[in-house]
């Protein structure tokens, strides 16, 4: 997250280098201060940065297809006449520790349709999910932990 | 060719909301309507920005289109949550399978616990599945 805000900064401070603020320029900051946060982010023993973005663009790709498939599926469900929704509300245990990640995930969560974040526990341990299309109580849990909370943590750690 | 896309965008984006408002008349409780109306409404707005913003084709509007589509992702399940705990905390039954939420608020307090082991910090909880059923 460091790295992308040095990356922004760069980038602003080559626009004002070159004297011209337009978005060409601005892009071309970016591209230049991608290389070199890349190259600096190793030396403070960090993770490689464009590896770190290459992970949020692929939870980005994942978060959308799942905003479009749970779409269809509501919509389907909607207009078709027999309701085919099972929801459940869910207690799933966080591997997320911070504050941060949390917010994250649950707000992830609540996004796509079918599932939406009510409370987190006070203790953090749990996470309560109300879902509307799940066949079974682990199988759910699992899915949201291999799928959006372990590329989440990828992308963040 | 353009104006097919976006035609496309725009009108899948309508449906979609409307499909959500229809939606709205048709889930059974609280909980499921919201996420019909909050949601499936989500994605056709997102849809329908982004024709706008490509019709309107000039680096400004992509970017405005770009920031909504931000915002939009940002606040939305900001809200979605917190009306669905409202809802919860308010007694508002959900209409569902199984649900693990009950009773594990604290009555007075609402501190919410992460199983349901009895503490002896909670002692209403007793009056709290009394309340909700």
């Amino acid at each position: 997250m460091h790295g992308f805000l040095l990356n922004v900064l760069l980038a602003l401070v080559w626009t004002m280098a070159v004297g011209k603020f337009t978005f060409p320029q601005l892009v071309l900051g970016f591209l230049l201060g991608f290389v070199v946060v890349t190259i600096v982010e190793p030396l403070w023993g960090k993770p490689s940065y464009a590896l770190r973005i290459g992970r949020a663009l692929r939870l980005a790709g994942f978060f959308l297809r799942e905003l479009i498939l749970s779409s269809l599926r509501i919509a389907y469900d909607v207009l078709t006449p027999q309701l085919h929704a099972q929801p459940r509300i869910i207690a799933v245990p966080l591997d997320a520790q911070t504050d941060t990640e949390i917010t994250l995930l649950a707000n992830f969560l609540t996004l796509p349709p079918g599932t939406l974040s009510l409370d987190v526990s006070v203790d953090k341990r749990v996470l309560y999910v109300h879902a509307m299309y799940v066949d079974h109580r682990d199988q759910f849990i699992r899915e949201v932990k291999r799928g959006m909370e372990a590329r989440l943590l990828e992308a963040l750690r | 060719m353009i104006v097919l896309v976006t035609g496309l965008l725009a009108f899948s984006g309508a449906l979609l909301m409307l499909i959500a408002a229809v939606g709205l008349l048709r889930m059974p409780d609280f909980y499921t309507r919201m996420q019909a109306a909050a949601k499936a409404g989500t994605l056709g707005i997102l849809l329908i920005v982004a024709a706008t913003g490509i019709t309107l084709g000039s680096i400004s509007a992509l970017l405005h289109a770009f920031l909504a589509s931000l915002f939009f992702l940002l606040t939305a399940p900001v809200a979605a949550h917190l009306l669905g705990r409202a809802a919860y905390l308010s007694g508002i039954r959900p209409w569902v399978l199984e649900d693990e939420l009950a009773g594990r608020y604290h009555p007075a307090t609402h501190e919410l616990r992460s199983s349901n082991a009895p503490t002896a910090s909670a002692p209403g909880i007793d009056r709290v599945e009394e309340t909700l059923s």
